[in-house]
């Protein structure tokens, strides 16, 4: 990196032009749930609001689905699970070849929701998100006449009715990552999107019934917390996936567990990245803006406990503060911004109180960048801290959010001992250009995902998902399908 | 024990057709627990009566406490690095060396079986085989396991991609209370997790424990570390809650009454242990189902590994 005199990676005049993205996509002032292929209003006709945190602007008013609701779209999936089920293998592969061939040529559209419903930097909607449940879809519908040869010496079938609940941090990946192998192997869905981020959810359904995807084998409940829990407590429900918080995870095994009701959980974590002092420094640095600062830090395997051997540290956070500088937070719409708004007023608030704790237990705060943010919307900028101590808070909780803690080590056993220091196990990053080492620290990590060398990357036929407390089961690839059979 | 008319369920069922004169008073036996390859007694110094199928008393066991049960999960604990990590190789030995000493203990075995259930000598003869042929088949899947459920995985980018199973640390096997196949089911739940490399704390079958106990006295001679596998003796019922709580055990692996299923369950969820209850009517004689690798599949973690393959 050429470094100005200011110590700056360009100097503070060199601004970029605004590239916003000019789609204009066309948002409904109110939704309806999608049940049984039918939009119906909310039995309760609530509705509550969606807005676009980087203007706290409304887009559309959501209908909020209730116990009522959710029946019904459990009897609807129950209803359509036979013909779905007895469907032949290879007919259900070309509905979902189909969706994934409309979700690629309505990619730009969906993008651009996203990032308007979530906050998120277009360029990830657009390179990461969409194209990676384009791909979901792609990868499954091949699954669905394949089965007999993903699961050894078994005969498998399919559940039933699958209760789906997804986060708001990548709504639409999640939807296709959910849907795709539920409904490659036979099952048929209620899925209830997060109630910050309904709006591409509600879009994709759209995108079935384009689809022709016979009524009910999708159903779309929209809602809160009491939505959900409404629908993974429901009686007739076969099995539950859920991703979000390992409290609320935890929550769901037990009432699974009082019904013996099958479940996969993808929860939180706090997922080390290890940087040995043989790594190559500068692509670490990449991979350290890759892991915490991806989607505003809102990844569940997000890299938040940075192990730096002692002999680079100075170096590293240099290096990284540097960079950190040029990081641009801003209108999520602009195709240069690296950093979006945070997703919601809430979500602001508790990373805002997780950076006060991590001052006040004496760590040293780093903030760089100079842009002025946005007067409206929800922002963070990047953060870390140094002089962090195993025992705080900053290192032991998830935050969710676009704050990383520095910490050093002097050894591998050491570095290896701290890592797996947490009842989270899912997913961990290891810089070296040893291979050996590489493959020594990866394989006594403890965690679902090991990144060795680069960090956050995902694919449709890659396994996620995490050890201990960060949930269990895996979602994608062949050992994904195993959450959605039966023996 | 082993030799004919040493047990003392055989010299109950003779009492009342010798005389006095002619009868070796038996030697009472109170079976021990097994916990970091050693034999201790229960911490709290209980034991439990032990009845034949007829409801004569054959022999007294220690009653396992909480406390018990708390340090064979730290013994497996201590124990987990060094079974994980011998290579597969020697695992799959060690499981084959105890179907050896199993097959050296078949007349114990087998009496083991008939003394508390009451099977004929050939039912008891059939489980002891079975039993003996499913440690042999499961000896045989340590080193083969992560080749049927790993993969490498195709993805769309300059990466080297795969996924492997590996253990995930410590897992309880419970016996529950059932009634048959006291010898092939223990074995059966055991083998499964032990073999993808678990340690293991396994209870043993509430009314019929002594086939699991044999299979303990004969862990140290097949070369099993100390402390890979653990026995417990004791009521399952009582014990459930405890196992289902404790924080530091990863799986469980049980065929078990609804109520103790109950139990594990819904206390496995405050640590998200995994969890994999199966009634108790299980019929363990299945022998393609029980030898099948994804009977081991719910004791593992699959770990993805990234690495760039472009410079």
């Amino acid at each position: 990196m050429a470094e100005s005199p200011a110590g700056t990676v360009f100097p503070a005049t060199w601004e970029y032009s605004p590239a916003p993205e000019s789609l204009k996509v066309e948002v409904p002032g109110s939704t309806k749930l999608f049940i049984g292929g039918q939009w119906v209003d909310p039995h309760s006709r609530r509705r509550f609001p969606s807005i676009n945190p980087a203007t706290e602007a409304s887009l559309s008013q959501i209908a909020e689905g209730d116990a009522h609701d959710v029946d019904a779209a459990v009897a609807a999936a129950r209803r359509a699970f036979k013909p779905w089920s007895k469907l032949p293998a290879s007919e259900r592969a070309k509905y979902l070849y189909r969706i994934a061939r409309r979700i690629q040529e309505r990619a730009r559209e969906l993008a651009v929701l996203e990032t308007m419903d979530g906050g998120k930097p277009i360029r990830e909607s657009r390179d990461v998100d969409v194209p990676l449940a384009a791909q979901h879809f792609f990868h499954h519908a091949g699954w669905c006449d394949k089965l007999r040869y993903a699961v050894p010496g078994g005969n498998p079938r399919p559940l039933g009715v699958c209760a789906q609940v997804i986060p708001w941090n990548f709504p639409l990946l999640m939807a296709a990552w959910k849907l795709a192998p539920a409904l490659a192997c036979g099952n048929t869905v209620v899925l209830k999107p997060a109630e910050t981020t309904s709006l591409t959810a509600i879009r994709l359904a759209e995108i079935l019934q384009e689809c022709e995807l016979p009524p009910g084998v999708v159903n779309i409940v929209t809602g809160a917390g009491a939505t959900g829990k409404a629908l993974v407590e429901h009686a007739g429900v076969d099995k539950v996936a859920f991703t979000g918080s390992t409290e609320v995870g935890k929550l769901i095994a037990k009432a699974c567990a009082a019904r013996g009701t099958r479940l996969t959980l993808e929860l939180g974590g706090k997922s080390p990245n290890i940087i040995f002092a043989d790594a190559a420094i500068d692509q670490a640095i990449e991979g350290i803006v890759q892991g915490i600062w991806f989607n505003q830090g809102h990844v569940c395997c997000a890299g938040s406990r940075l192990f730096v051997e002692e002999s680079v540290l100075a170096e590293v956070t240099r290096k990284l503060e540097l960079r950190m500088a040029s990081l641009r937070v801003g209108d999520p719409l602009d195709k240069n911004t690296d950093i979006g708004a945070i997703n919601s007023k809430g979500q602001l608030a508790t990373i805002l109180g997780y950076i006060d704790a991590g001052q006040k237990e004496g760590c040293t705060v780093c903030q760089p960048g100079a842009q002025a943010l946005p007067a409206k919307g929800f922002w963070c900028r990047p953060t870390f801290f140094t002089g962090v101590q195993p025992s705080h808070v900053v290192a032991r909780e998830e935050i969710f959010g676009p704050v990383l803690a520095v910490m050093s080590f002097r050894t591998p056993e050491e570095a290896i001992t701290r890592a797996n220091n947490t009842p989270y196990g899912l997913a961990a990053g290891v810089w070296t250009d040893k291979g050996s080492k590489v493959f020594d620290v990866a394989r006594r990590l403890q965690a679902g995902v090991v990144w060795c060398n680069t960090y956050n990357q995902f694919d449709a036929t890659s396994p996620f998902g995490g050890f201990k407390e960060s949930g269990f089961g895996r979602e994608g690839g062949v050992h994904g399908l195993a959450g959605y059979l039966a023996e | 024990m082993g030799l004919p008319g040493t047990w003392p369920s055989d010299a109950a069922r003779g009492a009342e057709e010798r005389p006095m004169t002619d009868q070796r008073l038996p030697i009472l036996k109170t079976w021990k627990l097994f916990m970091k390859g050693a034999y201790p007694r229960s911490e709290s110094g209980r034991t439990l009566p032990l009845k034949d199928a007829r409801g004569a008393l054959v022999a007294h066991l220690s009653h396992a406490t909480r406390k018990d049960f708390r340090d064979a999960v730290e013994a497996a604990r201590a124990a987990f690095p060094a079974w994980s990590g011998a290579t597969a190789y020697l695992r799959s030995q060690i499981v084959y060396r105890l179907a050896e000493m199993l097959e050296g203990r078949r007349a114990d075995l087998a009496e083991a079986v008939r003394c508390t259930t009451g099977a004929t000598k050939r039912a008891a003869d059939d489980e002891v085989n079975a039993s003996i042929d499913r440690t042999v088949s499961w000896a045989g899947w340590c080193d083969k396991y992560p080749m049927v459920l790993g993969s490498r995985n195709p993805v769309a980018g300059p990466y080297h991609n795969f996924s492997m199973p590996e253990p995930g640390g410590v897992c309880v096997c419970v016996h529950g209370v059932a009634d048959a196949q006291p010898l092939l089911g223990f074995l059966s739940l055991v083998l499964p997790p032990f073999c993808a490399g678990n340690a293991v704390v396994a209870i043993a079958n509430t009314r019929h424990p002594l086939g699991a106990l044999l299979v303990a006295e004969s862990a140290p001679t097949a070369d099993i570390p100390a402390g890979a596998l653990n026995v417990l003796t004791g009521d399952a019922h009582e014990l459930a809650g405890w196992i289902a709580g404790h924080r530091d055990v990863d799986s469980v692996h049980a065929i078990a009454e609804p109520a103790i299923a109950g139990t594990l369950r819904l206390g496995s969820a405050e640590n998200l242990k995994r969890v994999h209850v199966l009634p108790a009517d299980e019929d363990f004689t299945d022998t393609d189902r029980w030898t099948n690798p994804r009977r081991l599949a719910p004791f593992v973690e699959t770990k993805t590994i990234w690495h760039p393959s472009a410079t």
